[in-house]
């Protein structure tokens, strides 16, 4: 033989490389697109309102030139394309990809802004807000998923929740309508496990009818009997909270301190479930559970029990975020009033990654767009507002097909265990 | 510690896969297990580790009769077993693995990984067993998973230690290893059974052999005095050569040409470098190596699992380098996958359909978009009884088969086919000698029909037996090339070559 071995070796255009040329393109084109869109239509300035009049600490407005940002911002938008083009930094692509849709999100943001004020403490704050039940949905997403078994069922028990929380709440007051909406999730969640656990039916037709079972009855219930006896449909809502001092900080302290029970909540429950799947003897077996049943099974642990379990306790968080948009929001349940949200908390949990964390950091980038669209739609940009309505829905599709990669679920997600 | 199976009887259903057996082992005795494919012997240690729950019979552990309600109840009576087929959860690292299960906690249900990581540390200090307890196991390769596995029982102070198979996977130089590790268990007072195909094997570590065939106790023999071939003979039942028997080359055209191939990993490492070979009609190519330097990427770009990323293969004159796995099943190549459970068959199938995996769109078993059941169900019945798969019927679940016959009928599918190229990669993992012997015949009939045979095994033994040529990667390149017809193989210089030696020269 004459080559050694250990020569280098022809050189190939490898995946990752590829992948990363692919990025460097399309961060060129967007750089393109700001230009062609944002540009011609930037006059004036866009003004930022860091603090609402009444704030302890005042901070002065930001304001942006817009034309100037637009164009800075595609020209850096260019530079980290080309960069990624032709020197192809593997290393780079998901990180100069992140930047650079946050820079065609902040030209955006000045552009439709330009002449105009806006108030980003109120928009985090909106964000905050809509994202709480995208959180929850995708929180009860992880804890059924991480030990296999996949809730399509969440959309229904948010609405379960929500109902429950108007109906009991509106009988025997805010608390006690929480902790019913709580127990109903659970009781959803139970119901799921029984069906896929112990009988063994498809988890995805199992979890679509329990959806449609719970939407055909609350939506009877609130058009025959609710609209007879409003008096049963009128919760008291749980009111805002600041938190002293920390809810005065400029910017972010409305958005993360001054809020009512249901954010607090969801931040305290994603710290806790993240502690609990991560840094505990339970929460590693439920991950076991949800990767290798088998492997669980031959030590010792019980398979069906942890299973039961993790979606008994993920239909109670879905539960809990049911309660929002009752509870927390407008204390009145209509028809279907989750439209879809329990489907894009199941996105959140996949852009997240399966982890809780990323759940919610999912969930605060389609709670940031909802509320966009609805600011947007104030400041009159010319945009249908059809089309930003649309826009939380895009961006799930985005990020989901395109962002994510290939993120990994549990090998044993979506399959039923059969004990020899 | 003494553990006793009295009268054990294990029914699935109408198949008896225990029948009535006896068995003690105690502390400090390796006691050997054999037995052909399919006769029950990890039916039996799962009832042992309590997987499974007896129809009859009871275990008695230091005179007393116990009774396992699963698994746990096992664990805690100090029973502890590597199963056949690994049970490691891949995305977990090697320290969570051994713990899980049986974790050690702090306040508020802690995990204690850091007094888990000491105690890996610790018993891979006191049993040779070296692992790091940080790395995931999906990166390691299998003869470490399988430390992972030991340490694992020994972490739950295990007393008896069920090995089944452990040897299957294991390269020649990772079984040195790990009888080393068996031994300091047995010094260490442990009570082992062991399970293994290999005669070789047994009777080097085994202080006592026993014998099942069909669910039952056939025999007992002692390691130092026993006969291969009397072992091979009270295992199958029928006298078993070793030796393959093979008529002198009659090489003809070249079948397969593979030019300056290049593969890559999943992440874009180079697996196979500016590899070339021929294999020519009526030639046994063995393809030699230790694992890991990408014969198993070569064979997966040669089968069309894996698209190359430079070089051709040439098939009977056709570029077939960007080729489909249906048109290269359709143009005669036949391939038997390293993998079975992965890549060769799937386990939720029946036995036939499995068997017509590769052939129900043929106009034989379909007409129009709809299968034709019935000859199916007589196709498969007639492979399965030529491949002498082990099934009660051919509408059983092919996971359930044993594991050697899961084997088998990866086999049969693939030889029932018209073939002009056999790609086999190792061919017989995990099956008894009766089977093995019938492989390589089957294998050796291919080249006799004008075949080209390119094999892919670990075991050298096998490869120097079945092989005219003798191809050695290392390090993704072929660095050795030894033909038969100049002499016998000379085994030495091979496995100089297979550790990247200075055997890495034409020896011709
Ligand atoms: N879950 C099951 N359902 C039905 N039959 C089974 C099941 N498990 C095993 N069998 C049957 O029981 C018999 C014994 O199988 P077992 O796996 O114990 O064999 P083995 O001796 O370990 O063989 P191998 O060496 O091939 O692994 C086989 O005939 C097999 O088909
Ligand atoms: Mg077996």
């Amino acid at each position: 033989m004459t080559a050694n071995p250990m020569t280098a070796v022809a050189r190939v255009k490898t995946g990752h490389e590829r992948r990363a040329r692919y990025t460097g393109g399309v961060l060129v084109l967007l750089a393109l697109f700001v230009v062609v869109v944002f540009g011609p239509g930037a006059y004036g300035d866009a003004t930022f309102r860091l603090s609402r009049p009444g704030d302890a600490v005042v901070l002065g407005d930001l304001v942006v030139p817009a034309a100037p940002f637009i164009y800075v911002a595609a020209s850096l938008l260019a530079f980290l394309g080309a960069r990624q083009f032709l020197r192809g930094g593997v290393r780079w692509t998901s990180l100069s990809l992140g930047l650079g849709l946050a820079l065609v999100v902040l030209a955006f943001l000045v552009w439709a802004t330009a002449g105009n004020a806006f108030s980003l403490t109120g928009m985090l704050q909106a964000t905050m807000v809509r994202a709480v039940p995208i959180a929850l949905g995708g929180l009860a997403g992880v804890m059924c998923e991480r030990a296999g078994v996949v809730n399509i069922a969440i959309e229904g028990m948010l609405l379960a929740g929500a109902f429950t929380g108007a109906l009991v709440g509106s009988v025997i007051g805010g608390w006690g309508g929480l902790l019913s909406a709580v127990v109903i999730g659970g009781l959803f969640g139970f119901i799921l496990a029984a069906l896929v656990v112990t009988y063994r039916m498809d988890q995805i037709i199992a979890g679509v009818v329990i959806n449609l079972f719970v939407l055909g009855l609350t939506s009877y219930v609130s058009s025959q009997v609710f609209s007879q006896y409003r008096g049963l449909n009128n919760a008291p809502v749980f009111r805002s909270w600041k938190v002293p001092l920390l809810g005065d900080i400029p910017v972010i302290g409305p958005m993360l301190f001054n809020q009512n029970l249901f954010v607090y909540g969801a931040l305290a429950l994603v710290a806790l479930a993240t502690y609990y799947l991560f840094h505990t003897r339970s929460g590693l077996r439920a991950r076991a559970v949800g990767e290798h049943p088998r492997a669980a099974d031959t030590l010792g642990i019980n398979v069906y029990r942890i299973r039961y379990l993790h979606v008994t306790m993920g239909g109670m968080v879905a539960g809990f975020g049911g309660a929002w948009f009752t509870l927390g929001s407008v204390g009145r349940f209509d028809e279907d009033m989750t439209g879809g949200r329990g489907f894009i908390g199941l996105a959140a949990m996949i852009f997240g990654r399966w982890h809780p964390v990323g759940a919610l950091g999912a969930a605060l980038v389609f709670g940031f767009a909802d509320s966009l669209q609805q600011k947007l739609a104030l400041l009159g940009t010319g945009v249908p507002s059809e089309f930003l309505a649309m826009s939380p829905y895009i961006a799930t599709i985005i990020v989901v097909a395109g962002l994510v990669g290939r993120a990994r679920p549990p090998a044993a997600d979506g399959k039923a265990y059969v004990k020899e | 510690m003494q553990v006793e199976l009295k009268g054990i009887t294990k029914r699935f259903g109408p198949v008896v896969a225990n029948r009535d057996v006896t068995l003690s082992v105690k502390g400090g005795e390796v006691l050997g297990l054999l037995g052909e494919n399919g006769a029950g012997k990890s039916t039996l240690m799962n009832v042992l580790c309590g997987l499974y729950a007896q129809d009859e019979g009871e275990i008695i552990i230091d005179g007393d009769p116990v009774s396992f309600g699963g698994p746990g109840a096992a664990i805690a009576a100090g029973i502890g077993m590597v199963h056949q087929h690994f049970m490691l959860v891949p995305v977990f690292t090697v320290a969570e693995n051994v713990v899980l299960g049986v974790e050690p906690t702090g306040r508020l249900d802690r995990l204690d990984l850091a007094s888990a990581r000491a105690k890996v540390t610790e018993i891979g200090e006191k049993y040779g067993l070296h692992v790091d307890p940080d790395e995931v196991i999906e990166n390691l390769p299998v003869g470490v998973q399988q430390r992972v596995e030991i340490i694992k029982v020994l972490f739950r102070s295990a007393d008896l230690v069920i090995l089944d198979e452990p040897t299957a996977v294991l390269t020649p130089q990772e079984v040195e290893e790990f009888f080393g590790i068996v031994r300091s268990l047995r010094d260490a007072g442990k009570a082992i059974i062991f399970i293994t195909h290999k005669l070789g094997e047994i009777t080097e570590i085994a202080d006592r052999i026993s014998v099942l065939r069909a669910g039952e106790i056939v025999g007992e023999a002692d390691p130092k005095t026993a006969r291969l071939e009397d072992l091979a003979q009270m295992m199958v039942g029928r006298p078993v050569s070793f030796d393959v028997d093979k008529p002198p080359l009659e090489a003809g055209a070249p079948i397969l040409a593979v030019q300056d191939l290049v593969v890559l990993r999943e992440d874009d490492a180079v697996a196979v470098d500016r590899v070339s070979l021929t294999v020519r009609s009526g030639e046994i190519v063995g393809l030699a190596g230790v694992q890991g330097n990408g014969q198993t990427e070569l064979i997966e770009a040669l089968t069309g699992l894996r698209m190359p990323a430079a070089g051709t293969i040439t098939y009977q004159g056709a570029d077939i380098t960007r080729a489909t796995v249906r048109v290269r099943h359709r143009m005669g190549i036949a391939h038997i996958p390293e993998d079975r459970q992965r890549s060769g068959m799937i386990g939720a199938f029946t036995v036939a359909e499995n068997m017509v995996l590769d052939t129900y769109y043929d106009d034989r078993f379909s007409r129009g978009p709809q299968i034709i059941w019935p000859k199916v169900h007589e196709q498969a019945a007639i492979s399965a009884t030529e491949f002498d798969v082990r099934t009660p019927s051919v509408f059983l679940r092919a996971g359930h088969l044993s594991g050697g016959n899961q084997q088998k009928l990866v086999v049969a599918r693939e030889l029932s086919r018209e073939t002009k190229l056999v790609i086999a990669a190792q061919p017989t993992r995990g099956l008894d000698v009766g089977s093995v012997e019938y492989i390589h015949r089957r294998l050796v009939e291919a080249r006799q029909e004008g075949d080209g045979v390119l094999i892919m095994s670990s075991e050298l033994d096998e490869i120097l037996a079945l092989s005219d040529r003798i191809l050695v990667m290392f390090k993704g390149r072929i660095v050795a090339e030894f033909d038969a017809t100049a002499a016998a193989f000379d085994k030495s210089a091979i496995g100089l070559a297979m550790a990247g030696g200075a055997g890495a020269e034409v020896a011709a």
